[in-house]
């Protein structure tokens, strides 16, 4: 179902890098999209931004989300969402990437650098600790206050049994 | 005959939009409602629009709200405007919703279901009494909602899992991962697959939806629901960039999915089991992700044998007429011109109307 398998040589890092398909770059890239843009523009201003030039302004459009028939069966297609995607080449030939949803074009680009600055050894392991970490604690925070939120709606219903002795 | 297009009349539109414009605002001594209010405030009729709008983005859709001064379909419309104007980058992963984050979860079939009855951010058990106290201003926000020392256990077990071992549940089918039917970009074709029917109910008006789920509850095509589950919560979605190859979580949509269980006689074949219908709806859609799921199953009448009699039963008849922008503007453009189509019916009544006369006495045509 998915697309082909065609790969745009412009937007792969020419840094020999093998982390493509690395497990730390879907967590991280998942991070970014799923965190709120401002979070994402504060976190951005904090840092020492390297040099980049834009391999794709930051574009709005469509992801069909698809669903499965009856929860686990065939996939069916649901509705559309809005995504914004970018690439950016770092001066250091680190290439980033982002497909963010809605339409924020600000958070689409920054998602695009800090992708490409993941993938330096130079910048990783600040952009780790002082953006992913601190982003990825806030959503784990809001999944667990929704969660205790949740809980705290949790009932026993009980069915009613119609006393069947004899009342003295 | 249609109708057909008319000159004129520019400075005319121009001056009832604008007065338009001006009604939409309202009072200007009350304040303007802005767009953050509504996606806040009125969420639900937010999750309406882009559900059926058929594009999920809350300030979009909140911008239509508001643009349309509140009529849900006339938002839904400029939604579905807008989305056309977007390029597509390709379609998701399917989305897991065993995998939901769940803010609600309840089975009104089975009372212990595995991982409890979580009743979240509900109407139901609400007395459904005005409450005059949101009419004060400055009233202070309500205190939040209390919170469970332990959190909710995730993932949340699904109806089908718990009953999938006794095989009393019918299985979902997985024959592949083939881009399904796509609507907005084939026409409608019958006999429709289930992928087909089910996009078009995800989008189709909630209002239909929900008349045709009525009208099979009380016989016209019953296939005796029971509420298996519903669940409302935070969904991730993945998609497979070209340039990359693999799944990235590309952000999070709120899902309500809903399945009904309905009973199934068996065949000589099949060993008696329960049937399911299924829902699914953008946002926290309960009422369409129900009626969606009895449509459903109901559609799925050929499978288990079942006569059709009844119009939810039908499937031309859904699919053709469950969606609410095509509804809308047929129904709605008999309000353009259509001054040759009348004056051509005036004619040809007018031409009856004297034969019918002339039939009627025709000594004095002939006098005459």
């Amino acid at each position: 179902m998915q697309q082909t398998a065609w790969v745009e040589k412009r937007f792969v890092s020419d840094t020999g890098l093998e982390i493509a398909a690395s497990e730390g770059r879907r967590e991280w890239m998942a991070v970014l999209a799923k965190a709120e843009a401002s979070e994402v523009s504060a976190a951005w201003e904090r840092l020492e931004k390297p040099a980049y030039t834009l391999l794709r302004s930051p574009e709005p459009g469509l992801v069909l989300v698809r669903g499965r028939m009856g929860g686990l069966g065939d996939p069916f297609n649901l509705g559309e969402m809005t995504v914004t995607r970018s690439a950016v080449r770092l001066a250091t030939g680190e290439t980033g990437l982002s497909y963010v949803a809605g339409r924020n074009r600000k958070h689409a680009e920054i998602a695009a650098v800090l992708d490409a600055m993941l993938q330096s050894e130079a910048h990783h392991d600040q952009v780790r600790a002082e953006v992913i970490a601190p982003l990825e604690i806030a959503q784990a925070a809001r999944r667990q206050l929704a969660a205790r939120k949740a809980a705290a709606t949790r009932v026993d219903f009980f069915t009613l049994v119609r006393d069947r002795e004899p009342s003295k | 005959m249609a109708y057909v297009s008319v000159k004129g009349g520019e400075k005319a539109i121009e001056n009832a939009h604008q007065w338009l414009a001006e009604e939409r605002r309202g009072d200007p001594a009350v304040e303007e409602v802005a767009v953050a209010q509504i996606r806040e405030q009125l969420s639900l009729a937010v999750d309406r629009v882009m559900a059926e709008g058929s594009c999920y983005d809350r300030d979009l859709a909140a911008l239509a709200v508001k643009q349309a001064g509140g009529d849900l379909p006339e938002a839904i419309f400029l939604v579905r405007a807008y989305r056309t104007t977007l390029p597509r980058f390709g379609g998701s992963e399917p989305v897991d919703t065993e995998r939901m984050n769940v803010r609600r979860r309840i089975s009104a079939a089975f009372k212990d279901i595995p991982g409890g009855q979580v009743l979240g951010p509900t109407f139901d058990y609400t007395h459904r009494l005005l409450d005059f106290r949101l009419a004060a201003d400055g009233a202070a926000p309500p205190e939040p909602a209390p919170l469970a020392n332990e959190p909710q256990a995730w993932p949340m077990p699904t109806i089908g899992s718990v009953f999938a071992h006794e095989d009393l549940l019918e299985h979902d089918v997985r024959s592949g991962d083939d881009a399904p039917f796509d609507l907005t970009r084939e026409p409608m074709s019958f006999p429709a697959g289930r992928d087909q029917r089910l996009q078009a109910l995800a989008r189709g008006d909630e209002g239909f939806l929900l008349s045709l789920a009525y009208s099979s509850q009380r016989g016209w095509g019953s296939t005796h629901p029971l509420c298996g589950e519903i669940r409302l919560g935070e969904v991730a979605v993945e998609f497979i960039p070209e340039e990359l190859g693999f799944p990235i979580e590309i952000g999070e949509v709120t899902l309500t999915e809903c399945q009904m269980l309905s009973g199934f006689a068996g065949s000589a074949q099949k060993a008696p089991q329960f049937t399911r219908g299924y829902g699914l709806a953008f946002g926290h859609s309960e009422r369409k992700a129900m009626s969606m799921a009895i449509v459903d199953r109901a559609l799925r009448r050929s499978e288990v044998g079942e006569d059709a009699d009844a119009p939810v039963q039908d499937e031309e008849f859904v699919l053709y007429h469950s969606d609410n922008v095509e509804a809308s503007g047929f129904v709605q453009h008999l309000k353009l011109p259509h001054y040759v189509d009348f004056q051509a019916d005036l004619q040809l009544v007018r031409r009856l109307r004297r034969e019918h006369f002339e039939r009627l006495n025709p000594s004095k045509e002939a006098a005459e």
